[in-house]
């Protein structure tokens, strides 16, 4: 497979110019938006039930990155989640914990102190989230205040407005150095497709994102519509997959926003596995960003062990 | 030319009406995609109806559950309005329901009768909206300086398995349910569910929001347990089960301390408040006074 000629033994360290970057990126074949929907919309048919559900639900709350990313997060608000985080169901000790707690910057420091001793990490949003209009230096001090109040994972925004007007050596510039700010934390790059436009778009956002140094991609914000869709983390999953291909190193995927259901979570794990393969099926390399999702699955959880519906009465409000 | 006309005419297809759920203001087929034949009184074939499954009535549950705040929140003044207008367009739909019922055994009389009394009684409970809470509320005379009221409020959402009793029954279990502003589930009756699919075209083009009454049919014994078992769901009436079901489904429905209901009655009797006080609960509020 030739298509991707000169991403061949690319390392994230190379310095790159802009006509080159420009090359590659349109260089990337274009995604049959009709194939992507028809193979989302396929593999979302999988019937999956009894055990085969019952580990499913197990490994997509392992995968969740509870969030609270509301302009009235109070410290109480955070620490109740972290506590949740912990123990999603308090009355059943054998539900897994989540993946991660994911706040904006200055809760990090509550969300690491409730966290204390449980080994579920803090991820903090940085880079002027959700809109990512700021000044280079306010990103990256954002950044580095996240990092030393200990968020272990940055989510951080690209700059929409400069990729949709083709200047990808900004956009790449600026994970770079949003990378470095970063020092050991893991950096997860929000591409929000919501404002892509295009499945093309999305591919190649997320192959200068990958070759930038993301640790991961990850769709959306959650404040823009649509957020997650099957089609949209098919495209990036397949990237991903590409990639590791290409030069050896694995990034994660995480699709954000508008997964609510059970059903959907199973959705994309069915999607993960048949794309990017069952080297993604883990909590280190695939995320939920959710919050409502957890109630979902605690209650899928539920019907299965004891036989009845059960109802949101019996969860947590959050 | 006219002879061809009326040739073509009379050769006219059939256009059999296909009669699927009522779930939160939608009409979708069953998630299990089975649907049962209905039959008439000499076992001719009328139509197929839906045969909702288990995960039909966790999607109403949740469809009705959704629907509560809006409708408890609801002014009595505005539900009394709302219940008015499906008279109306009951009374709009008289002549399908007169057909509906007559497969049914009944003479034409009998149905034209059974569909008055059925929006009759519609009406007489849409009047009570704004009535029953001085009815069934108090001012309680307290010793000390309190204002003290009882009020009652809806109970949340209600599962009714309906009696056989294809329209006056129906109307006589769903209408005091929701009056009040609790959200109903109905499983309508087995053997008669036509009228009830009917009426829910009825709710569908009144001013009646989506998910109040949410109307599955099927089979009784099939769903009926997973209803009383369901922990969403906040009181049950138990009217169209058969006797010997009911210990099972009581046992069910005490899981989350279910209010079950359960009164067989005559349908053309004065209906009393009972059907609308079994689903409410008391509030009592001490409010000080001369502080």
């Amino acid at each position: 497979m030739r298509v991707f000629g000169d991403a061949w033994g690319v390392s994230t360290e190379t310095l790159i110019g802009a006509a080159e970057l420009r090359a590659f990126l349109h260089g990337l074949p274009g995604v049959d938006q009709v194939g992507a929907e028809e193979r989302a919309a396929r593999l979302a048919t999988r019937s999956i039930k009894t055990s085969a559900k019952a580990e499913a639900i197990d490994l997509a709350i392992s995968m969740v990155d509870l969030t609270t990313l509301e302009g009235a997060d109070t410290a109480g608000k955070v620490a109740a989640l972290c506590a949740k985080a912990a123990h999603p169901d308090p009355s059943d000790p054998s539900v897994p914990k989540v993946a991660a707690v994911c706040v904006y910057p200055d809760m990090v420091e509550v969300a690491v102190r409730s966290l204390e001793g449980t080994g579920i990490g803090v991820a903090s949003v940085a880079t002027a989230f959700p809109s990512g209009r700021a000044p280079l230096e306010a990103k990256l001090a954002d950044t580095r205040a996240a990092v030393a109040a200990g968020a272990a994972e940055i989510d951080m925004v690209i700059d929409r407005g400069a990729f949709l007007s083709g200047d990808f050596l900004k956009v790449f510039e600026e994970i770079t150095a949003v990378k470095q700010a970063c020092g050991q934390a893991h950096l997860k790059v929000i591409l929000e497709t919501g404002e892509l436009s295009t499945y093309d778009n999305v591919r190649r956002a997320s192959w200068l994102a990958m070759r930038a140094g993301a640790d991961f991609i990850k769709t959306s914000t959650g404040k823009v519509s649509p957020a997650a869709t099957l089609p949209v983390t098919l495209v990036m999953l397949e990237a991903v997959r590409d990639y590791r291909a290409a030069t050896g190193r694995q990034v994660g995927v995480k699709p954000a926003g508008g997964i609510r259901t059970t059903k959907d979570a199973i959705k994309y794990l069915v999607l993960v596995n048949e794309t990017a393969g069952p080297d993604w099926l883990t909590p280190h390399w695939f995320r939920l960003g959710a919050s409502s999702v957890l109630n979902d699955l605690l209650m899928q959880r539920r019907k299965l062990s004891t036989g009845v519906y059960s109802g949101p009465d019996y969860f947590t409000l959050d | 030319m006219s002879e061809r006309m009326t040739k073509r005419m009379s050769d006219r297809l059939a256009v059999r009406k296909t009669y699927k759920l009522y779930i939160g203001g939608a009409f979708p087929r069953s998630e299990s995609g089975r649907s049962y034949p209905v039959t008439d009184t000499k076992d001719r074939f009328v139509a197929n109806a839906s045969h909702a499954s288990r995960k039909d009535v966790r999607d109403a549950v949740s469809a009705a559950r959704k629907a509560f705040g809006g409708w408890s929140g609801r002014t009595a003044y505005n539900r009394a309005q709302i219940l008015y207008r499906i008279a109306e367009m009951l009374e709009g739909r008289r002549d399908q329901f007169i057909t509906e019922l007559r497969h049914t055994g009944a003479s034409k009389t009998q149905a034209a009768n059974e569909v008055d009394a059925a929006i009759d009684r519609w009406v007489w409970y849409a009047g009570w909206a704004d009535k029953i809470s001085t009815v069934a509320g108090a001012a309680n005379p307290v010793s000390g300086p309190f204002f003290n009221f009882s009020t009652p409020e809806p109970t949340g959402v209600v599962g009714i398995i309906a009696p056989d009793s294809p329209l006056l029954g129906l109307v006589s279990v769903v209408a005091p349910a929701i009056v009040t502003g609790n959200t109903t589930v109905v499983i309508a009756s087995e053997p008669a569910p036509l009228p009830a699919i009917t009426l829910a075209e009825v709710l569908a083009t009144s001013d009646l929001p989506g998910g109040v009454i949410n109307i599955l049919t099927g089979h009784r014994t099939e769903l009926a347990p997973w209803l009383a078992s369901h922990m969403d769901v906040n009181a049950i009436d138990l009217t169209g089960v058969p006797d010997a079901d009911v210990p099972s489904l009581e046992d069910a429905a005490a899981g989350n301390l279910k209010r079950v209901f359960r009164a067989s009655e005559d349908w053309a009797d004065d209906p009393g408040t009972a059907r609308m006080t079994a689903f409410l609960e008391v509030k009592t509020v001490w409010h000080p006074v001369g502080v």
